[in-house]
């Protein structure tokens, strides 16, 4: 935990008001980057809310991460209208310019982390990519080193 | 003259280059004598053309065009304002002749009334167009039981999927007893392939917060929630802009209209579960714990968020409601069939020329909706099929294009109407392969609580990924149907009841594509990888050795200048040989 205080703060803003477990968890991952198990362990002491039910939430939902993150996020669509438009040469693409092998999500210079994602909404542009809140649409796999160049 | 310029800024804009086209505008405006207001809009729906970008003047001439960029736009405005507009790439028009009018023509407008029209970050914009009108109707001169007899007398149906009768349900959720009730508008667009819900929250907001208002109002709610999915972080701000404004405006907050009626909204985040669009499930995930759907009865009407009545609609659903007051049931039910009046909006994506959003009466044909208002095929590849409904639905083939758009019409081919997200497919989608793709997505989301959907998909998923990877056998397909019907049976919410449908449909019309994987260890669409086959066409190939060296495997032979060779043992199936041959000497079968 690198942001104790501003952990503390994040649960005094929240302890004791209902259904606050999923924001709560947001905005320290938000701080730390991700949840690690100390951290889940800090808040179940702090918030009295027990450790298995903390985990259970933390692992239900994909936004929760349990590893380290790279610091731009790169989510490629591989929803139904991006699926038949080729989204796997995409992910492919992706993957072979931050030279990631199979299983891999994150660069080893913790620059990027790559997530398979169902649908950003913009399907009339398929394939669709987006990295950090930016949307790149209509995509070929050799448009992917110039996109992914503007963030290294 | 002032001219007005409206770029329409939605995520699909944005995606296809908005932002810049905007703030070229903005900078050329600064120097220019052109006298123009610059403002922001939302996504009209053609999204196959962004960007986007309006340019009127006082007069009332209007021109819109599409794929606008940076190196174009100002030669635009330049020519327009001269007088003389460029009748190029125009979409829209009341003084030229545009290739799209005809289209937008044929749709007709209720719930995208204001959607790329006003800025969805302006309430004086959505006043204008007579925003909040309806629920200052409703609150200052109808009973409750007004209210709610007005909109069973529309007819009008949940959007969210199941289609379910939304003044029943509101009348449910009134005639509970309680001292708190809630509201939910279901804003998590689970659908991968569905975007209209994302285009009426980044397009018009405030109709979404006036449907939810009339609903509260309707059934003595005073709380409510906007359960969002976090992958729209736009349509998340305008939200945020929205409410903000109309509590400073008090048409939400206390004494809503000097009247006793509160109301306060808040945005929750989804955090990225599709089984949280379930409503019982987007309760628990409100409620903060896993998002597991429950048992009903009871109803949420009865017990729903925290234990207490709820009323749960669909972003669409509340964006028909201000509309329905305004101008009344009668007018409503002009539009669709008799048991689906109003109209629908579709998400067209995939193989089709006009992909973006359509809005059109019930009752249509499909055949109708992708020809006319779709404008057709992308590509010369003939039609195959069409995807309704997302993972819970099903494809319809060509065959059944006379099929009209309306819930009980669409449930009778096997597929449903769900949200409305529409993909079409060409002769390139290989039916098994689409299986497979949904029944992957619904394994991997299903919550885990019913044994018939934890495992009985994870089993259907086996035997699809062997068929594909040319090992199936043809009981196999007996053995879908059967497990199939039992999960549909074991299954307590309608995540696994619906699952088997995509394998089911394609089962009943694409039948002979699951057999020439099986039988003939043959793809016909040339998507499953492992049944491919790459060869060197002999009388074609040169010797250039470019092959030779990209193949990770190294399994391509042959002396410079003479005829290659693929190992057909060693070949992983990856294509690079194909795709960097210049000269077209491989083959794919
Ligand atoms: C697995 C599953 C996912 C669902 N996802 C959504 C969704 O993303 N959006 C939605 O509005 N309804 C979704 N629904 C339907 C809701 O449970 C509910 O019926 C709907 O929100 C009711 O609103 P309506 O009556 O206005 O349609 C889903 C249902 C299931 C079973
Ligand atoms: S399917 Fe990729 S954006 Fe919708």
């Amino acid at each position: 935990m690198k942001n104790k205080k501003a952990i503390d703060e994040i649960i005094g803003k929240y302890i004791g008001r209902k259904g606050s477990l999923i924001p709560l968890l947001q905005e320290v991952q938000t701080i730390e980057g991700y949840l690690a198990k100390d951290t889940m362990r800090y808040l179940s002491e702090k918030t009295d809310i027990n450790i298995a039910q903390i985990y259970g939430v933390a692992t239900f939902y994909t936004m929760f991460h349990l590893k380290p993150q790279g610091k731009h996020i790169i989510r490629v669509c591989k929803g139904t209208a991006c699926h038949v438009s080729d989204a796997n040469s995409i992910l492919k693409a992706v993957q072979n310019n931050l030279q990631l092998t199979d299983g891999e999500d994150t660069t080893t210079d913790k620059l990027f982390t790559v997530m398979e994602v169902a649908c950003l909404g913009c399907c009339s542009l398929a394939p669709v990519i987006m990295i950090n809140d930016n949307t790149y649409g209509k995509l070929t796999p050799e448009a992917i080193e110039e996109i992914v160049k503007k963030y290294n | 003259m002032e001219l007005t310029i409206k770029v329409g800024l939605a995520s699909c804009g944005l995606a296809a280059g908005a932002g810049e086209v905007y703030s070229t505008i903005e900078k050329y405006l600064k120097k220019s004598k052109i006298k123009a207001e610059l403002k922001k809009t939302a996504c009209i729906g053609m999204c196959f053309v962004e960007p986007l970008v309006e340019i009127s003047s006082e007069n009332g001439n209007t021109v819109t065009y599409g794929d606008v960029s940076p190196e174009n736009i100002i030669e635009l405005i330049e020519a327009y304002a001269k007088g003389k507009p460029i009748n190029k790439n125009v979409i829209l028009s009341n003084i030229l002749e545009g290739s799209e009018n005809e289209k937008l023509n044929n749709q007709t407008r209720i719930v995208l009334r204001n959607c790329g029209i006003i800025d969805a970050e302006s309430i004086e914009d959505y006043l204008e167009k007579d925003g909040y009108k309806a629920l200052e109707k409703v609150v200052s001169s109808m009973s409750k039981k007004d209210i709610i007899e007005e909109i069973k007398r529309s007819g009008l149906r949940g959007r969210g999927g199941a289609g379910f009768p939304t003044g029943l349900k509101w009348e449910f959720a009134y005639r509970s007893k309680s001292d708190k009730k809630y509201i939910i508008c279901n804003a998590d667009e689970g659908d991968p392939g569905a975007f209209m819900d994302r285009s009426i929250l980044e397009g018009d907001p405030h109709s979404i917060l006036e449907g939810m208002a009339i609903c509260a109002f309707a059934i003595g709610a005073d709380e409510g929630y906007i359960y969002c999915r976090a992958e729209y972080p736009l349509a998340l701000k305008r939200l945020n802009i929205a409410i903000a404004q109309a509590e400073e405006k008090g048409f939400l907050g206390k004494n809503i209209f000097n009247s006793d009626f509160d109301l306060n909204l808040h945005i929750k985040e989804g955090a990225g579960a599709f089984v949280c669009g379930e409503e019982t499930a987007l309760m628990g995930s409100i409620e903060g714990e896993r998002g597991m759907p429950r048992i009903r009865p009871p109803f949420p009407a009865q017990s729903g968020l925290w234990g207490k009545p709820t009323n749960i609609n669909n972003v669409e659903t509340y964006a028909n409601i201000a509309w329905i007051i305004m101008n009344g049931a009668d007018e409503f039910t002009k539009y669709g069939t008799e048991k689906s009046p109003g109209t629908k909006v579709f998400a067209l994506a995939g193989k089709i020329k006009n992909s973006g959003l359509i809005e059109v009466p019930m009752g249509i044909p499909l055949k109708d909706v992708i020809y006319d208002v779709g404008g057709g095929m992308k590509t010369e590849k003939p039609f195959k099929g069409v995807q309704l409904g997302g993972p819970s639905g099903g494809c319809i083939p060509a065959e059944l294009l006379d099929t009209i758009v309306d819930y009980d019409s669409i449930n009778k081919t096997g597929a449903i109407m769900g949200s409305g997200g529409m993909v079409v497919m060409d002769q390139s989608t290989c039916m098994v392969d689409i299986a497979k793709f949904f029944l992957n997505f619904t394994q991997n989301e299903s919550c885990g609580k019913c044994t018939f959907c934890r495992v009985g998909t994870k089993r259907m998923l086996e035997i699809l990924t062997r068929i594909t990877e040319g090992n199936g056998k043809i009981e196999d397909l007996e053995k879908l149907e059967k497990l199939a019907s039992n999960i549909i049976k074991g299954s307590l919410c309608g995540l696994g009841q619906t699952a088997p449908n995509p394998v089911l449909t394609t089962l009943r019309y694409f039948k002979d594509e699951y057999i020439a994987h099986i039988k003939d260890k043959r793809c016909p669409a040339g998507v499953c990888t492992s049944l491919l086959r790459y060869e060197v066409i002999e009388n074609k190939c040169i010797g250039c050795t470019l092959c030779a060296r990209k193949c990770p495997v190294n399994c391509i032979s042959g002396e410079p200048k003479k005829v290659h060779y693929i190992d057909q043992d060693a070949c992983i199936k990856c294509g690079a040989c194909y795709d960097v041959c210049k000269f077209d000497a491989i083959n794919k079968s």
